[in-house]
C-alpha cells in the first residue's frame, strides 16, 4: 500500500501519514513510534503537555529534523524530507509559535524574505494583498512590522504560508498570543481553509478551542500516542486526563480571601520606553492589597514589560511617579533594595532574564537571593545556603532534573519555571510581581504554580500577576485590570466581569462599568 | 555530508580542560609544517623552540621572569573578558604604570630616601595603570564608544609619551645620549629571589594575585557579579548588578595590574626606563588569558607556556637563524586555535548526511 501511487490521493488515503515515526536524541526518545493520519478538509488537533513531543513531531513533518525511525508518507508515497524547502515543495506550510520577523522591515519585505521563489516583488505584494483580503486576514503590505500588534504579526506568518498554497497547514499554538476576539477571527479563517479542502494540524493545549474547532485529536504523552479521538465527543476534563495521565487537580482557593491593607502602591507612573520599539507607560495607578491577587490582562507588547521593569526597579521611576512597597517609598530604590523591603519578582523570560542559562541552579538561586536570603557573608558566597534553596524549591515544587544542581538551560520549561517561582515564594515575599507565570508550561506545572500563588496570597501577601492568558487570570485573580497602549484600566472584580468585556478592553475598547456596586477603590 | 556544530545540553567539563591542550597540539603541528616549508627539520626546530629552554637552569629562570608580567596582566584582563568588557590596551596601561612608577624614582634619585621608595613606586604605578584604563571605560559607559578601539589607540599614546620622557626630561646626562633614564637606585629596585639570577619578588606578587583572584571569582559576590554580567546581562540586571559600574571596576583592576606589571618590569629586570621595555607583553597577555580559559590557575600555566615561546624564539633565532618574528606567528596561531577549540566546550561537531547542500531553515 505504500508504493508509487498517483499524486492525487483517492478518497480515504491520508494526505500525510506517519508510520511508527520515532525521534531519539541520544538515549532520550522524544517521539516514540507515533502513527498519525491527516486528511484533507479536516482540522486535526495535536494535544499534549510541554515536552510530550508535539514540537519534535511537527519538526519532522516540516523537514527540520530527520526521523530516527519510521516513515512519513505524503499522499501515500513514502518521502524523506531533507529540509523545510522540500516540505514546502510538497505542500506543507507551517506557522511557528515564535515569529521570525524583522521588526524594521515591512510586511511585504518580511514575506518575500521567507519565500524560496524568485517572484518579482511587485507581483508578490499584489498577491499578498489578495490573499489577505480573500481569507479575512487584513494586512497593509507596506507597514513596518514593529508597528503591528501580535495578532497582525501572526497574520503575516499565516499569509506567508498561504501564499505557497499549502495542502497541509501546521499551526503551533496559534492562539497563545491572541485576544479572544482575535482568536475567533482566526477560527473563521481556519474553517474557511478547511472548506477549501486543506488539511490543518492544530497544536494546542487549550482544550476548549480544540473541542470547538477540531474534527480529530491525537493526544501525545511522553512521546507516545495515547489516543486518537473525536474531541467533540470528549469533555475538557477527559481530554486533560489523557494529556496528563492523571486527573488534573482543581485549584483550592483560600477560604477567606479577605483583602487586607495595601502592600504595593503605584501612582502616576509615567515612563518613556527605553528602546525605540517599546511602549511608554502612561499614568499607571494601581494598588494591590495583602491577601489578594490582582491580574493584569492585555495583549503582549502593550507596556507589560515596561511596567514590570518599573515595578521591579530594573528601571527607576521618574517625575511625579510614586511607588511604595509596604508603605515605604520605593520608586528610586534599586531592585536589590526593593527585595530587602520584602518584594519578589518573576520576569516573563525564564532563560536569560530570571536565570543565567549556563549557570547552575545554585548560582541562579543567588541571582535574586543575594539581596536578602543569608546566602552571603562579608561579601563571600555560601554555597551550602545556595544549594539549600535549590533543594527546598525542588521539594516544595516538584522540580524534576537529572542531578542535584544542573545548569538552568538543561531543565524543561515547566521545571525551570517551577524553580524560578519557587525560589521567590520560598522567601515568603510580602509583595510578589510575576509576569506570565505559566507561559509555555505544562498543565501539571501550571497548576502547581497557580496554587502556590493563591496560597501565598492566602498567607497575606499581595500578588500581582501580569498575564496574557485570560483563563489563568479568571482562575486565580480577585481583581483584573487591562493594559492597553501603556495605560492601565481601573481594576474590576474578576468574578463578576465577563470574558468578552475583558476581551474588548484588551482591544482598546472602553467598556463602561455597568454596576457601580462592583467598582473597587481606584 | 555536512559538518554542523550542535549545542551540547550542558557544557563539557572534560573539553574545558582539553581544549587548550588541543590548541597547543594543533599549534605544534602547524608550526612543524611551517618549519618544513622554511626548509628546517621540524623535529629539530620544535625541540629548540619548546624543549631546549626547559633543560638548563638559566632558561628556566628566564621563563619565570618573562611569565611574571604576562600572568599579572592576563589575570586582570580575564576579569574584563569575563564581564564582557574588552580591554585591548593593557600594553598602554603597562607602559603608563612604568612611567608613573619611574616618576617616583626620578624624583628621589640620588637622595637618601628610605625603603619606602619601591612600595611607593608600585602603588603609583598601579594607580596610573588604573587611571589610564579608566579612560576607555568612562568613554564606553558615558558615550558608548567602543572600548576595543579606544583602549587600543591609547597604547600608542602611552608609547610615545614614554619615548618623549626618556629622550627629553628624564634622559640620563651620563647616558651617552641613549634614550634612557639613569639606573635605578638600589632602594628602587625589585629584590631578587635567587642571588645571581634575574628572578625577583614580582614572581611572588604574581602568585599572590593569582590566588586572590581565584578566591574572589570562586567565592565572592563580586566574582559572581563579574561572571553573571558577562554571561547573562539581563539576568545580571535582574540580580541588581550595575553593568556600567562593573565595566569601570574591571577596567580599573586590570589597568592596575598591568601598571603594576609595568613598574615591576622596569624596577626589576630592566633597571631603568627606556623605550622597548616590553616585547608586547600587553598583547601576548590577551593570548595568555584565553589560553588559560580566563581562569587564574589556567592563566598561570598559560603564562609560563607563552614565556617559553619567547625564550625558545630567542634560542631559535641563534641556532636556526629564523627571524624572531616567528615567535609572534606562533602566538597568533595559538590564539586562533584556542578560540576555535573553545567552541567545542559548548558545541559538538556532527556529520550530517544530506541529499544536497541545503541551508537549514533558520527557525528551530
Amino acid at each position: 500500500m505504500l508504493d508509487a501511487r498517483p499524486a492525487g490521493p483517492p478518497d480515504g488515503t491520508p494526505l500525510l501519514q506517519t508510520v511508527g515515526l520515532t525521534k531519539r536524541f541520544g538515549n532520550f526518545v522524544a517521539v516514540n513510534a507515533v502513527d498519525l493520519e491527516l486528511h484533507a478538509s479536516r482540522i486535526h488537533a495535536l494535544l499534549g503537555e510541554n515536552g510530550a513531543g508535539k514540537s519534535t513531531m511537527v519538526k519532522m513533518m516540516y523537514g527540520l529534523l530527520a526521523p530516527s525511525d519510521g516513515e512519513l508518507r505524503f499522499a501515500g508515497r513514502s518521502v524523506e524530507l531533507a529540509n523545510p524547502a522540500e516540505a514546502r515543495a510538497l505542500g506543507v506550510g507551517m506557522v511557528f509559535q515564535h515569529f521570525s520577523l524583522f521588526e524594521s522591515l515591512t510586511v511585504a519585505e518580511n514575506v518575500a524574505l521567507g519565500l524560496d521563489g524568485k517572484e518579482p516583488f511587485a507581483q508578490l505584494t499584489a498577491r499578498l494583498a489578495e490573499v489577505s483580503r480573500t481569507y479575512g486576514l487584513p494586512l497593509e503590505p507596506s507597514r513596518e512590522v514593529w508597528r503591528l500588534s501580535i495578532g497582525e504579526r501572526q497574520r503575516i506568518e499565516i499569509v506567508r504560508a498561504l501564499l505557497q498554497n499549502p495542502k497541509l497547514l501546521i499551526l503551533d499554538e496559534p492562539t497563545a498570543v491572541l485576544t479572544p476576539q482575535e482568536a475567533d477571527q482566526l477560527f473563521v479563517t481556519l474553517e474557511r481553509l478547511r472548506g477549501e479542502g486543506r488539511a490543518i494540524l492544530y497544536i494546542s493545549h487549550k482544550l476548549d478551542e480544540v473541542k470547538r474547532l477540531c474534527d480529530m485529536a491525537t493526544v501525545l504523552r511522553g512521546g507516545r500516542k495515547v489516543a486518537t479521538c473525536d474531541p467533540r465527543q470528549e469533555t475538557a476534563a477527559s481530554l486533560a486526563t489523557m494529556m496528563v495521565g492523571a486527573a488534573v487537580k482543581e485549584l483550592r482557593h483560600a477560604s477567606v480571601a479577605k483583602r487586607g491593607v495595601p502592600r504595593l502602591f503605584v501612582e502616576h507612573l509615567t515612563l518613556p520606553p527605553d528602546d525605540p520599539h517599546g511602549v511608554a507607560l502612561d499614568d499607571v495607578t494601581l494598588e494591590v492589597c495583602g491577601g489578594e491577587i490582582v491580574g493584569i490582562a492585555g495583549v503582549a507588547g502593550n507596556g507589560q514589560d515596561e511596567l514590570f521593569a518599573a515595578l521591579s526597579g530594573e528601571r527607576l521611576a521618574t517625575g511625579e511617579a510614586r511607588i511604595a512597597i509596604d508603605g515605604e517609598p520605593a520608586g528610586q530604590l534599586s531592585i536589590t533594595a526593593r527585595r530587602r523591603l520584602g518584594a519578589a519578582f518573576v520576569p516573563e523570560e525564564r532563560l536569560g532574564h530570571a536565570t543565567a542559562p549556563r549557570f547552575k541552579l545554585s548560582d541562579n538561586a543567588l541571582v535574586s537571593g543575594h539581596a536578602a536570603s543569608g546566602m552571603t557573608l562579608y561579601g563571600f558566597i555560601l554555597p551550602a545556603a545556595m544549594l539549600a534553596v535549590v533543594d527546598k524549591a525542588t521539594e516544595a515544587f516538584d522540580v524534576r532534573k537529572a542531578k542535584r544542581d544542573p545548569e538552568a538551560v538543561s531543565l524543561s520549561g515547566g521545571n525551570l519555571q517551577k524553580f524560578v517561582v519557587g525560589r521567590e515564594i520560598l522567601r515568603e515575599p510580602g509583595v510578589l510581581v510575576v509576569s506570565q507565570p505559566t507561559w509555555g508550561v505544562d498543565a501539571g506545572a501550571a497548576a502547581t504554580i497557580r496554587q502556590a500563588l493563591i496560597d501565598l496570597a492566602g498567607r497575606g501577601s499581595a500578588v500581582l500577576v501580569i498575564s496574557q492568558d485570560l483563563d489563568e487570570l479568571e482562575e486565580i485573580a480577585d481583581r483584573i485590570c487591562v493594559m492597553f497602549h501603556g495605560r492601565l484600566t481601573k481594576p474590576r472584580d474578576a468574578h463578576t466581569t465577563d470574558r468578552s468585556t475583558i476581551g474588548l478592553m484588551m482591544g482598546g475598547v472602553d467598556v463602561p462599568e455597568q454596576e457601580a456596586a462592583h467598582a473597587n477603590r481606584p | 555530508m555536512q559538518i554542523a556544530l550542535e549545542r551540547r545540553p550542558e557544557r563539557s567539563n572534560t573539553l574545558a580542560v582539553l581544549s587548550p591542550l588541543l590548541a597547543v597540539v594543533l599549534t605544534l603541528v602547524t608550526g612543524a609544517c611551517l618549519f618544513a616549508l622554511l626548509g628546517k627539520n621540524p623535529v629539530t626546530a620544535l625541540t629548540v623552540y619548546f624543549l631546549d629552554p626547559l633543560t638548563d637552569a638559566y632558561s628556566l629562570q628566564e621563563i619565570v621572569v618573562k611569565a611574571t608580567p604576562l600572568v599579572l596582566i592576563a589575570v586582570g584582563l580575564s576579569l574584563c573578558y569575563l564581564a564582557n568588557a574588552w580591554n585591548i590596551g593593557a600594553e598602554g596601561q603597562f607602559l603608563m604604570g612604568a612611567v608613573a612608577g619611574t616618576w617616583v624614582e626620578v624624583s628621589t634619585h640620588g637622595s637618601d630616601a628610605g625603603a619606602w621608595v619601591l612600595p611607593a613606586m608600585l602603588v603609583v604605578g598601579a594607580l596610573a595603570g588604573a587611571a589610564y584604563a579608566l579612560i576607555p571605560a568612562v568613554l564606553k559607559v558615558r558615550y558608548g564608544a567602543s572600548e576595543i578601539l579606544t583602549s587600543l589607540m591609547l597604547v600608542y599614546v602611552a608609547d610615545l609619551f614614554l619615548d618623549y620622557l626618556v629622550r627629553g626630561p628624564w634622559r640620563d646626562p651620563q647616558g651617552f645620549n641613549f634614550p634612557t633614564t639613569a639606573e635605578f637606585d638600589p632602594v628602587a629596585t625589585m629584590p631578587l629571589l635567587i642571588e645571581g639570577s634575574r628572578v625577583h619578588l614580582g614572581a611572588v606578587i604574581a602568585l599572590v594575585v593569582v590566588v586572590v583572584t581565584w578566591i574572589t571569582l570562586r567565592r565572592s559576590l563580586k566574582g559572581f557579579e563579574i561572571r553573571l554580567v558577562g554571561a547573562a546581562p539581563r539576568a545580571a540586571r535582574f540580580a541588581g548588578f550595575d553593568s556600567d559600574k562593573l565595566i569601570l571596576f574591571t577596567f580599573a583592576v586590570s589597568g592596575a595590574l598591568a601598571g603594576l606589571a609595568g613598574i615591576i618590569e622596569v624596577a626589576g629586570p630592566v633597571g631603568h626606563l627606556q623605550p622597548n621595555i616590553s616585547p608586547g607583553y600587553g598583547f601576548t597577555a590577551i593570548i595568555v588569558a584565553f589560553l588559560g580559559r580566563l581562569n587564574p590557575i589556567g592563566i598561570l600555566i598559560a603564562g609560563l607556556f607563552l614565556a617559553l615561546t619567547f625564550i625558545g624564539g630567542e634560542g631559535a633565532q641563534i641556532t636556526l637563524k629564523v627571524p624572531l618574528d616567528l615567535t609572534k606567528v606562533f602566538q597568533g596561531i595559538l590564539l586562533f586555535y584556542v578560540l576555535a577549540c573553545d567552541s567545542l566546550v559548548v558545541y559538538r561537531v556532527r556529520l550530517i548526511r544530506t541529499h544536497r547542500k541545503a541551508a537549514a531553515h533558520g527557525i528551530a
